[in-house]
């Protein structure tokens, strides 16, 4: 298959064409600033956006919309124990995984058990989650402790030290997805989980392991991002809804499930990043800005689309 | 029956699919009040030359002439239609969550306005009844819940079906291949009465005999040309395998696993009157009976009892199936060939927490030989391959697989006789190696290589007949009066 054909080829030529325009405009100096902070920025998208691609990947129905109430409230319970104190660092981090670890077995209970569709399973539990979070914090700003805050922005070499973690992340999820027992069993699902089930996968436990990986990501993410944007807030998630299930789709993984890559993750993110950045550097206006941000986003899925139908 | 009145002609038609010339230079005409029998292995290009005729495929060279117009260029599913052509394909095309008369709708642009629904149902129940006398199929019911069989039956029904163009020539992909004998007969026979009254029909089977008793023509394909072509009357069965290229094995059913009915008992599926299904070791169990008469449930039913996830039946090992409704049960449309063979034997192939290539394409390759699919390169996407071939592919996926049971679907849809001949082979292969299977059909023949059979009636086991009882007479009177089985 050449290089053209790849589902995720599309977002990084979008990124590039974006980088360049960046630079056109202000220069090779500040667009290697902007490089840097959609670096920063875009690491948050990808580790999210990784747990959704293989809720995404699973196959139709299948999305996790309690992402940021996950994120909200394994942070700010994260913060509020350790209350910014370094030695209570590692049990912070626990504290937030063991959040992930329940919001994934409460999603996929509802899907299993109640038989709820996803989509509904968890946005209804992402109020519940949401709530929890207000009532346990009262909305106070809990600032992290100060290592965690200068783990989440060093840099080395001007690279953020997080995103080369992520990046390492990333290979693993990437040979876990194309490589591993489980990755398979997410992909045959996808596409037929009748046919899955009858070939001797356990569907049902694959749809377990999938919501908890997604859980625990973004639980994970909101920990790091409270270190990284000094505290956890209650609306700290808002925009990483619609930007996992943007960045998923963009990366060239199909919405109708059976076929994920990751690299595209990582394009995508970047472009997206990138993208509102542009759109602010020509000095448009809030409304021409959003126009041209769904404009653009449409464009892309339009032509990774039409290529990567075989 | 002469050329110049023929509905359709094709003249020197060719196709072919990258590397692969699925057809080279293929003339084929079919006259009114004909049934033309097409027939060829798996592969052969009889579905790619339905596919060109129906408009699916537009063809690289040749004529496509209606009367002495060549509409090769601008010829399409909508051209067909105005033509009056129909085609029943063999990957069956309703949509499954819509109801019978709603699917009949789809067809006949022509019903509209208040009342549609009533007067759709009132056409597909008019050719049902017609053709399947005795169905049972409602107007409302939705597509999806309804078995393989009657989903056929409203397939065909619907594409006899006319409102403004007349129907002149229906296409009939492996009609019976989901049918059973019953529903299959009740079609041979609609077939004649429509010919007599000038329609056209081809019809495309494995089931030779069918073909040798309804059609006027036969053409056989062979490697995407046609290689012979003449009336029924000059065909007997053993001229058809020989055109075909494979040699005709006698009827070398022979036992396995003789009247070893005490030892090694892997499955017991208790039976509510009484009639429980026992399974032993080495063994070939045929499921038979009247098509959906339970024989798919008790498969379900042993494989889910097999993965631990229900217990009405005592399996003491593990299981794998061969799908027979390949789009839903079977393939993974989105993979190559190599992946769909491994999915079953996957956790075999996993070293270090990782699944080693190597052994994976080991194992597909090592099945290409064996049951032979007709593929240059295993990397390729599984719809590259031809129905019976798909088919072959799940056969590798079971047998490939280290179960010691596996659960057959009525596996042979689709299937060439010299394929059958080699699964039949490697089956009994396999038995006598210890593996045992369970084999629902819907083919007397394919009874004959059991060593014991039971009979399903009403979602139960009626009979059980050890191998020297199997008889079409015996399993007939099972299926249809349980008082004379029991």
């Amino acid at each position: 298959m050449s290089l053209l054909q790849k589902p995720w080829i599309w977002s990084w030529i979008g990124t590039l064409a974006v980088c360049l325009v960046i630079i056109g405009i202000s220069g090779l100096g500040a667009g290697t600033q902007v490089l840097s902070a959609a670096l920063s920025f875009g690491t948050f998208f990808v580790i999210v956006a990784i747990g959704q691609m293989f809720v995404v990947t699973l196959g139709p129905g299948n999305v996790d919309l309690s992402i940021p109430a996950c994120m909200t409230l394994a942070s700010t319970v994260a913060m509020k124990v350790m209350g910014g104190s370094s030695t209570m660092l590692l049990p912070g981090l626990l504290i937030a995984i063991a959040i992930g670890t329940i919001i994934g077995l409460l999603n996929f209970g509802l899907i299993r058990l109640l038989r709820i569709p996803p989509i509904i399973a968890t946005l209804s539990s992402s109020f519940l989650f949401q709530s929890t979070a207000i009532w346990y914090n009262r909305g106070l700003r809990v600032k992290p402790p100060e290592p965690l805050a200068d783990f989440a922005t060093a840099k080395l070499a001007g690279v953020p030290l997080l995103a080369i973690l992520v990046l390492v992340l990333t290979v693993i999820m990437h040979v876990i997805l194309h490589h591993s027992l489980f990755g398979r069993a997410v992909l045959a699902v996808g596409q037929n989980s009748r046919a899955a089930s009858l070939a001797g996968i356990k569907v049902e436990r694959t749809r377990l392991l999938t919501y908890l990986t997604s859980a625990v990501l973004a639980a994970i993410c909101g920990f790091f991002l409270a270190g990284f944007s000094g505290g956890a807030a209650l609306n700290m998630g808002e925009e990483y809804l619609l930007m996992s299930i943007a960045v998923v789709v963009i990366g060239g993984t199909s919405v109708a499930g059976g076929f994920a890559n990751l690299p595209g993750l990582w394009g995508a993110s970047l472009f997206m990043f990138l993208l509102v950045t542009m759109l602010n550097t020509l000095g448009l206006s809030a409304g021409i800005r959003l126009i041209l941000t769904g404009a653009i986003i449409v464009g892309v899925i339009a032509i990774s689309g039409r290529r990567g139908r075989t | 029956m002469t050329d110049r009145s023929a509905i359709v002609r094709l003249n020197g038609i060719g196709k072919s699919f990258g590397a692969v010339q699925a057809l080279r230079d293929v003339t084929f005409h079919v006259a009114p009040g004909e049934c033309v029998g097409l027939v060829g292995h798996n592969g052969a290009g009889k579905s790619t030359l339905m596919n060109i005729l129906s408009g699916v495929l537009s063809p690289d060279t040749g004529e496509l002439l209606f009367g002495d117009q060549d509409l090769a260029a601008r010829y399409s599913v909508a051209a067909a239609k105005q033509n009056g052509l129909r085609c029943v394909y063999q990957e069956l095309s309703l949509c499954p969550n819509l109801s019978v008369a709603e699917n009949a709708r789809i067809t006949h642009p022509t019903i509209r306005g208040i009342g549609w629904r009533r007067k759709a149902a009132t056409l597909i129940t008019t050719w049902l009844d017609r053709i399947f006398p005795g169905h049972g199929i409602g107007p409302g019911d939705i597509v999806g819940e309804l078995s393989i069989a009657r989903r056929q039956m409203v397939e065909i029904a619907r594409a006899f079906s006319a409102t403004q163009t007349p129907v002149r020539l229906v296409i009939l992909d492996e009609p019976t291949s989901s049918l059973d004998k019953a529903s299959a007969d009740q079609l041979l026979s609609f077939v004649g009465r429509f010919t007599e009254t000038g329609g056209s029909v081809i019809l495309i089977s494995h089931m030779l005999g069918e073909i040798l008793d309804s059609a006027d023509r036969i053409v056989v394909m062979r490697d995407g040309g046609v290689v012979a072509e003449d009336a029924t009357a000059a065909f007997d069965r053993a001229r058809l395998v020989r055109e075909m290229g494979s040699v005709l094995a006698e009827d070398a059913a022979t036992p396995t696993a003789q009247a070893r009915r005490q030892t090694d008992r892997v499955i017991v599926l208790p039976g509510e009157n009484g009639i429980p299904l026992e399974v032993f070791k080495g063994e070939i169990v045929g499921l038979a009976g009247i098509g959906g008469q339970g024989q798919t449930d008790a498969l379900l039913t042993l494989f889910a009892a097999a993965n631990g996830t229900r217990n009405h039946a005592e399996i003491t090992t593990e299981a794998a199936f061969v799908a027979g409704d390949r789009q839903t049960d079977g393939v993974f449309p989105g993979w190559s060939i190599r992946r769909n063979i491994s999915i079953a034997s996957i956790r075999q192939m996993v070293q270090h927490w990782l699944i080693d290539a190597r052994k994976e394409l080991g194992l597909a390759q090592d099945w290409q030989t064996r049951i032979g699919i007709r593929t240059e390169d295993l990397s390729n996407p599984i719809l590259s391959l031809s129905g019976g071939n798909q088919q072959k592919v799940l056969f590798a996926r079971a047998l490939g697989s280290p179960a010691p049971v596996v659960l057959m679907d009525d596996p042979m849809r689709g299937v060439d006789i010299g394929t059958k001949q080699d699964v039949y082979a490697i089956l009994k292969d396999e038995a006598a190696q210890g593996r045992s299977f369970v084999w629902y059909t819907t083919e007397m023949d394919e009874l004959k290589h059991c060593d014991f059979v039971y009979v399903f009636r009403g979602g139960q086991v009626v009979s059980g007949l050890p191998r020297h009882q199997v008889t079409e007479a015996n399993i007939l009177r099972a299926s249809f009066d349980a008082a004379a089985a029991a």
